[in-house]
């Protein structure tokens, strides 16, 4: 077992290493001319023909960013810890602000088969809308748009945890819910004791999608609204045309996102049994 | 300029007049400075704004009052000062004086009728285009603190955020397109709410760029089936290029498609061969010429020379229910784009303007914008300096044509009262006023004639100018 872990080690490294030296390969700048015209200088030389920044300028940057990751350069530059922070934190407000709504409900539909049948035409109705669409209308609404960008998250991560609380719930077996029955627990206390532990796994497979659809909207709404995040940063960079910053920026979001994921992936084993 | 008017009166060494010809080091600083005048409350704030000495606003309207009092009590004879005060040493006259005259008092009298700000945190949206030059430098450069502000300037994605980060009063005063304010307190494409634009950012300063590959098509007639990009409805982005289309005979409705690409869109947009080419405001012109994907294709102050492009504006309740902060604001803004009017500036704003935190380009793109020295992708190097420039003057005739266009191309219907709608948002008159204060002419009237590809627009005549033209959708 050791041994096969040692090798799929190797592997992911030497693709990683092959797949760099390509790409550094491929993307060399031009070399340095000199002797350019005033004309050539001011279309700013060779530097600009070579598109796609080779991974050594990216890694470069990398380093840079990230050995000063919490500077503040005024309203519009600040360091990519701070960005990331920002991100983060408007992530996780709305993310549990649709927590506090999607699980009560959740248990309520998943409970009661008339509540379910009564709200599903609105949940599936409302499920499919894209978080940008939601976007005008929460910044004409909520007048703020901080406030509106943690409303869009709120808005898309609401129905994954919603849709798998019921279901967990309603497909609790039956024979448990019976014993609680004979041992006299009220709906509050069965809820508690009985249906929570038993529909839990469900419940997180339900939150760990909704943190990642969470994740992937964000960039897109601060790409919009912008101001700070980590969104606001990739579209400032866009801005630039930088790329090298630009997939540094992918990269980051690419780890954070995995983070929350493993997290909630932690949070899901702990809540786990064996039937 | 410089604070040379806000020499120590306590300095029997220094004068306090200065000829057209002293040669003392804060004359050779700035010349044209505005002639002094002893009204306090004018004074200080034309002087406040001329510094280029780090003297805080405080310490400044102090030495002011100084030397206001100092003055007064030589009679204005600077020669009788200066040898009272070599006699007495500065600090004893100093003492002297406050024994006589309570300059203390007087200080914070002067202060107290100045109007205090009721809010000195603002935030001020900008879009990152060289368009808001005025509005961006005038924080690094201090424009905004020597009125006592501290503004946080925010760059935005788009203009439709910074129409509703305005809407929502999120920002204080922003960065718009001259057409948006308009729009926006007829309600066309928001909700009504009126707007005040009191000055202009710049004028000229875009281009029609097209694609490297459309080297052989210089000829509009050529362009049938095109797809060009514009950033936003309401600008004179779109209505200079549908202008400058229809007078070439091709209507910009049918014969091209005109899309709304954000601006730091358009060139990637152009690189991928999604636009043919766009009309947009700088970097984004030089930018493609830089990134060698496109070519400047003519300057649009060939189309219109000196037209208006983009605006500092603000919501009507923002001015009425903070009259000193606005005024403050709007001296801040007009003092700073006459400084960016000044060609010697235009280098240095480059360096100060082009980092991440404001409009995060290449400096030397920013540069080529500012000072209209630029190679222009078809192989030359070009010497336009006027090709962006700075004036705040809203003339209300550019109003009435900006109306007149809305009106031809059906983005407003049935009678406009285009002089009463301008009048009512173009603040020409204030704008003036305080121009005059701050030491710069003003035009004396609000409405000119304009020529615009050869052809004469009489604002008079405006319904009948929105009429006059072959294609149009009146």
């Amino acid at each position: 077992m050791a041994s096969l872990n040692v090798r799929a080690a190797l592997l992911s490294v030497s693709f990683l290493v092959l797949a760099l030296g390509l790409w550094e390969m491929a993307t060399q700048p031009p070399e340095a001319e000199t002797g350019m015209s005033e004309y050539e200088m001011l279309m700013g030389g060779a530097d600009q023909e070579s598109r796609v920044p080779p991974p050594s300028a990216v890694l470069k940057l990398a380093w840079e960013e990230l050995s000063n990751p919490f500077y503040d350069a005024g309203a519009n530059d600040k360091g990519i810890g701070i960005q990331l922070a920002y991100s983060v934190y408007r992530v996780l407000t709305g993310y549990l602000a649709a927590m506090a709504i999607a699980l009560p409900i959740g248990f309520l539909i998943g409970m009661s088969p008339l509540m379910y049948k009564a709200l599903n035409p609105y949940i599936q109705l409302l499920r499919p809308i894209s978080p940008l669409a939601w976007m005008p209308l929460a910044l004409f609404i909520i007048q703020d748009s901080d406030a509106s960008a943690i409303f869009v998250i709120f808005i898309c991560s609401i129905w994954p945890m919603l849709l798998n609380t019921a279901f967990g719930v309603a497909n609790v077996r039956q024979d448990w819910v019976n014993v609680a029955r004979t041992h006299e627990l009220g709906p509050l206390r069965t809820a508690i004791t009985v249906i929570l532990p038993a529909a839990a796994p469900t419940i997180l497979t339900g939150m760990r999608i909704s943190i990642g659809i969470a994740w992937l909207v964000i960039v897109a709404a601060e790409m919009l609204v912008g101001g700070t995040g980590i969104g606001y940063y990739v579209w400032n960079e866009w801005n630039n045309l930088d790329l090298a910053s630009v997939i540094f920026s992918i990269l980051m979001i690419g780890v954070v996102g995995m983070l929350l994921d493993l997290a909630l992936g932690k949070a899901q084993k702990l809540v786990e049994y064996k039937e | 300029m410089t604070t040379k008017s806000l020499g120590n009166p306590f300095n029997g060494d220094q004068s306090l007049i200065h000829a057209k010809t002293c040669g003392c080091p804060e004359c050779k600083l700035g010349q044209e400075t505005p002639s002094v005048s002893l009204n306090l409350q004018q004074s200080q704030s034309r002087d406040a704004i001329a510094s280029e000495a780090a003297m805080d606003s405080e310490a400044m309207m102090d030495r002011a009052i100084e030397s206001a009092v100092v003055r007064s009590v030589f009679g204005h004879n600077d020669h009788s000062r200066r040898s009272f005060m070599k006699m007495m040493g500065a600090g004893s006259a100093a003492a002297l004086l406050g024994s006589v005259f309570p300059l203390d008092k007087a200080k914070a009298a002067v202060k107290e009728s100045l109007g205090k700000l009721e809010k000195t945190k603002l935030n001020v949206g900008f879009v990152p285009i060289t368009c808001a030059t005025p509005i961006i430098m005038a924080h690094p450069m201090g424009f905004y603190e020597r009125y006592g502000l501290d503004v946080t300037v925010t760059k935005t994605a788009g203009w439709a955020v910074a129409r509703d980060k305005s809407l929502a009063g999120e920002y204080d005063a922003s960065h718009m397109l001259t057409p948006m304010p308009l729009a926006m307190s007829m309600g066309a494409g928001s909700t009504p709410e009126p707007f005040i634009m009191p000055a202009v950012e710049n004028i000229n300063g875009q281009a029609i760029v097209l694609h490297v590959d459309h080297k052989d098509k210089r000829d509009p007639k050529q362009w049938k089936g095109f797809k060009f990009g514009v950033p936003f409805e309401y600008s004179m982005h779109n209505f200079l290029l549908r202008y400058y289309l229809a007078e070439n005979g091709i209507d910009p409705d049918k014969d091209v498609q005109i899309r709304v690409v954000p601006p730091p869109e358009m060139v990637a947009n152009l690189r991928a061969g999604n636009l043919d080419g766009y009309l947009s405001p700088d970097p984004f012109n030089q930018r493609a010429v830089w990134e060698k994907v496109g070519f400047i294709h003519m300057l649009t102050k060939d189309i219109w020379e000196g037209h208006p492009c983009c605006a500092f504006a603000c919501s009507q309740k923002f001015a009425t229910q903070n009259p000193n902060t606005y005024g403050a604001l709007l001296r801040a803004i007009i003092d700073a784009t006459q400084y960016s009017n000044n060609p010697d500036n235009r280098k240095e704003i480059s360096e100060v303007i082009a980092p991440k935190n404001y409009l995060n380009q290449p400096a030397p793109v920013i540069q080529q914008v500012l000072t209209g020295y630029y190679a222009d992708g078809l192989g030359e190097v070009k010497n336009v300096p006027d090709r962006i420039d700075f004036d705040p003057f809203p003339w209300h005739s550019m109003g009435v044509w900006i109306l007149t266009q809305m009106k031809r191309w059906g983005y407003i219907e049935g009678d406009v009262d285009y002089k009463g709608i301008a009048e009512q948002v173009y603040l020409a008159g204030e704008t003036g006023k305080i121009m005059e204060e701050l030491g710069y002419t003003a035009p004396d009237r609000t409405y000119k004639t304009h020529t615009i590809m050869g052809k004469t627009f009489d604002s008079d005549r405006a319904e009948e100018y929105a009429r006059s033209f072959d294609i149009g959708r009146v």
